[in-house]
């Protein structure tokens, strides 16, 4: 087998990072970080698309990696640290149990991922296929993460992250999305963000907290 | 021309009344809003019955006699919404539950999610119909949330999050869908996405991959139409949110999510040949079907309680398009039909029975009858309408899917039937007291905007006895091109 070339080294290096941060997000339990660690999957992510453009000279994914540079890297980490200062929630900590237990199941859960892309992987014509299995683990262990969390803003951490691996499979199956769906989806995320910012207020008006064991007058019994 | 008047209209109307609305006026604009654009949907409808079929915008919408129907549909109850919503809302904001400001956000979120669900319903690319899919639930989640209660935040943040995580399951599925499109279609074009190129060639779709793809699709939209078991935002959001934002998402944002599975089955079902998808969506189906009707029993609150029952109604109708075959599917259209028309008709008239209780717990409504006729005899026909009787429309379509079902699943027979029965029991025992027991709520101090339950359950009516021709001609047409084993 040749030796892959420089950029494909680099790009399996940034797949590699991303699913590491995946992992340090995982186990991270300040919510401050959480939104750090967020911003830098952001930029491995950029950096990602930015190499796939240059490498296959598609000009859409300098685009796309432009738009992952401002909305994912700059403001969309820039909005949530700023709602985590105007809400006082600088110093909150996820009360977490079982942080080993949880990385265990995220080992299981790669295993899994890797399972699930070995078909579409063996099909897939790119230069990118090996990292199929990588973005399909990223999008599986945010949605962990966001499972296990119990403050409303690590959910939405989770929920970002999430995105940033559904639109790295996109990229590792088909260098992308066309254009007008990628402008939609984060026309989408951005507007997502911004409902919450004023949604996140409500909450903190009537609870005075974002804790999210405040919400369990809506079960289902009696 | 018809196809960009009905998506500026309302559009144009979310912005307008972003600014006007907290004005007096704002009612009477988003009514106008409303009305126009159903205007314009029936315009193009006349459109398509003289010239067929069409695409515009370089592909980019596209008109059949699937979505033509169903945009006449959302076009009519989202009007009549807005003219129940006149009324119901100013009384809202005189009780002071509601502010101008949050009236304002109110009127400008309705005119966005009429025109969400309206470009979900045209767009002929797969992409764009996932992005109108989630703006629909964002342009609503502030609506749940409006009156700022509690429950009510608590059910927007289920409503949001639920809701997002689904449809990000829906967005890898899209992305799956494209992968295995580009292979046939190619990436230099545009057209990988859209769905008239796909439905071209869709026997040489590699099979593994769409499986997988609509395993995904599957989970994403069904999440957002209240399958179970990822049905557990939708009583929620039904019960804090307006009465009239429960009439719309019972009646269009299901009927919508269920069209966008629809598309996506036709697309699996003609590359893989095989019945998989039909016994995925029949195995939800069911599943949805019996959990409702269970879930129906335990509820106190009259609002979830008529959100069970539309999970239950939208597990029948996938149920019948799982089935397929031209008479399923006709039978599952008409279903989808009557059961939006009958749904919003029963949560408007809740409404206002709520607004004169000054609660939506059912045992301290009671004796609707005698303090308002219109209203007790609007959710007493509604009720029986959506429970099944002769001669409603629901009754035709029931009918239809349980003789089909008898013919080709027998199996399921025992435990639709037996879901039927729970559920007319468990509706029927509340509601006949609400209607008919002694009197405990006060008079309205208003009068009841009751001219769309009565337009809605004629029209019901009418259904069940006569269907007119060409929109029986326009439900073959659509059935056909659903098709199925």
């Amino acid at each position: 087998m040749a030796p892959l070339s420089w950029d494909l080294q680099l790009l399996n290096v940034c797949a590699a990072l991303l699913l590491l941060l995946a992992f340090a997000m995982l186990s991270q339990r300040r919510i401050v970080t959480l939104v750090d660690l967020l911003a830098l999957q952001g930029a491995v992510l950029c950096v990602a698309t930015a190499l796939v453009a240059w490498r296959t000279g598609k000009s859409h994914l300098y685009l796309s990696a432009l738009l992952t540079l401002g909305l994912k890297v700059l403001f969309l980490p820039w909005l949530l640290r700023r709602l985590i200062r105007r809400l006082d929630v600088y110093w909150d900590t996820e009360p977490m149990a079982n942080i080993g237990g949880t990385m265990l199941l995220g080992l299981l859960i790669v295993i899994f991922a890797f399972g699930l892309a070995q078909p579409i992987s063996a099909l897939a014509n790119t230069s990118t296929k090996s990292t199929i299995g990588i973005a399909v683990a990223v999008t599986l262990l945010a949605f962990l993460t966001m499972i296990t969390r119990k403050k409303a803003m690590s959910q939405i951490v989770g929920f970002l992250s999430m995105e940033n691996g559904l639109f790295f499979a996109a990229m590792s199956a088909t260098y992308g999305m066309p254009m007008v769906v990628e402008l939609g989806v984060a026309l989408d995320v951005l507007v997502a963000m911004l409902v919450l910012g004023v949604f996140f207020f409500q909450i903190r008006e009537r609870f005075e907290s974002l804790d999210l064991h405040h919400f369990e007058s809506l079960k289902e019994e009696k | 021309m018809e196809l960009a008047l009905l998506l500026a209209l309302p559009l144009g109307g979310a912005l307008m009344l972003g600014v006007f609305g907290a004005r007096r006026l704002g009612a009477e604009l988003n009514a106008f809003f409303s009305i126009a654009t159903f205007g314009a949907a029936c315009a193009l409808t006349v459109r398509v019955i003289a010239e067929g079929n069409f695409v515009a915008a370089r592909e980019q919408f596209f008109i059949d006699p699937f979505n033509v129907f169903l945009v006449d549909l959302t076009a009519f109850v989202g009007c009549t919404t807005a003219l129940f919503s006149r009324p119901y809302m100013r009384v809202e904001l005189e009780h002071g539950r509601l502010t101008a400001g949050r009236l304002r956000l109110y009127h400008s979120m309705y005119q966005l999610f009429i025109f969400t669900m309206l470009l979900a319903l045209t767009t002929n690319n797969m992409g764009l119909l996932w992005v109108a899919m989630e703006a629909a639930t964002l342009s609503t989640v502030l609506l749940v949330t409006l009156y700022r209660t509690p429950a009510s935040l608590e059910a927007g943040w289920k409503y949001f999050i639920l809701c997002g995580v689904g449809i990000a399951q829906a967005l890898f599925g899209t992305i799956l869908l494209y992968f295995a499109a580009e292979r046939v279609l190619g990436s230099e074009g545009v057209t990988a996405l859209l769905w008239t190129h796909l439905n071209d060639v869709k026997g040489q779709l590699e099979p593994t991959v769409l499986s997988l793809a609509f395993v995904f699709l599957l989970v994403g939209y069904g999440t957002k139409m209240g399958l179970a078991p990822l049905h557990n935002w939708l009583p929620d959001a039904h019960a804090e949110g307006p009465t009239p934002i429960s009439a719309v998402l019972s009646g269009l944002l299901l009927n919508v999510a269920l069209y966008a599975v629809v598309r996506c089955k036709i697309l699996v079902e003609g590359s893989l040949h095989s019945s998989l998808p039909s016994q995925m969506l029949m195995g939800f189906g069911l599943l949805s079907v019996g959990l409702a009707a269970l879930f129906l029993w335990r509820q106190r609150d009259i609002k979830r309680l008529f959100a069970y029952s539309s999970i239950e109604h939208m597990g029948i109708i996938s149920f019948a398009f799982g089935m397929g075959g031209p008479i399923a599917n006709f039978a599952g259209l008409l279903h989808m039909t009557v059961h939006s028309l009958t749904k919003s008709a029963i949560f408007f008239a809740v409404g206002h029975a709520a607004q004169a209780a000054g609660s939506q717990i059912m045992d301290n409504i009671r004796g609707l009858l005698s303090i308002s006729p219109t209203v007790g005899w609007g959710l007493m026909l509604g009720t029986l309408a959506i429970l099944g009787l002769p001669p409603f429309g629901v009754f035709a379509s029931e009918f239809l899917i349980l003789t089909t079902a008898v013919k080709t699943q027998p199996w399921a027979i025992p435990i639709l039937v037996a879901a039927l029965g729970i559920a007319f029991a468990a509706i029927f025992r509340r509601v006949q007291p609400m209607v008919f027991g002694e009197a405990s709520v006060p008079h309205l101090a208003h009068v009841p905007a009751l001219l769309p339950v009565f337009a809605h359950l004629i029209i019901v009516l009418g259904l069940g006895v006569y269907i007119p021709s060409y929109l029986a001609h326009w439900y073959r047409e659509a059935a056909h091109l659903i098709g199925g084993f």
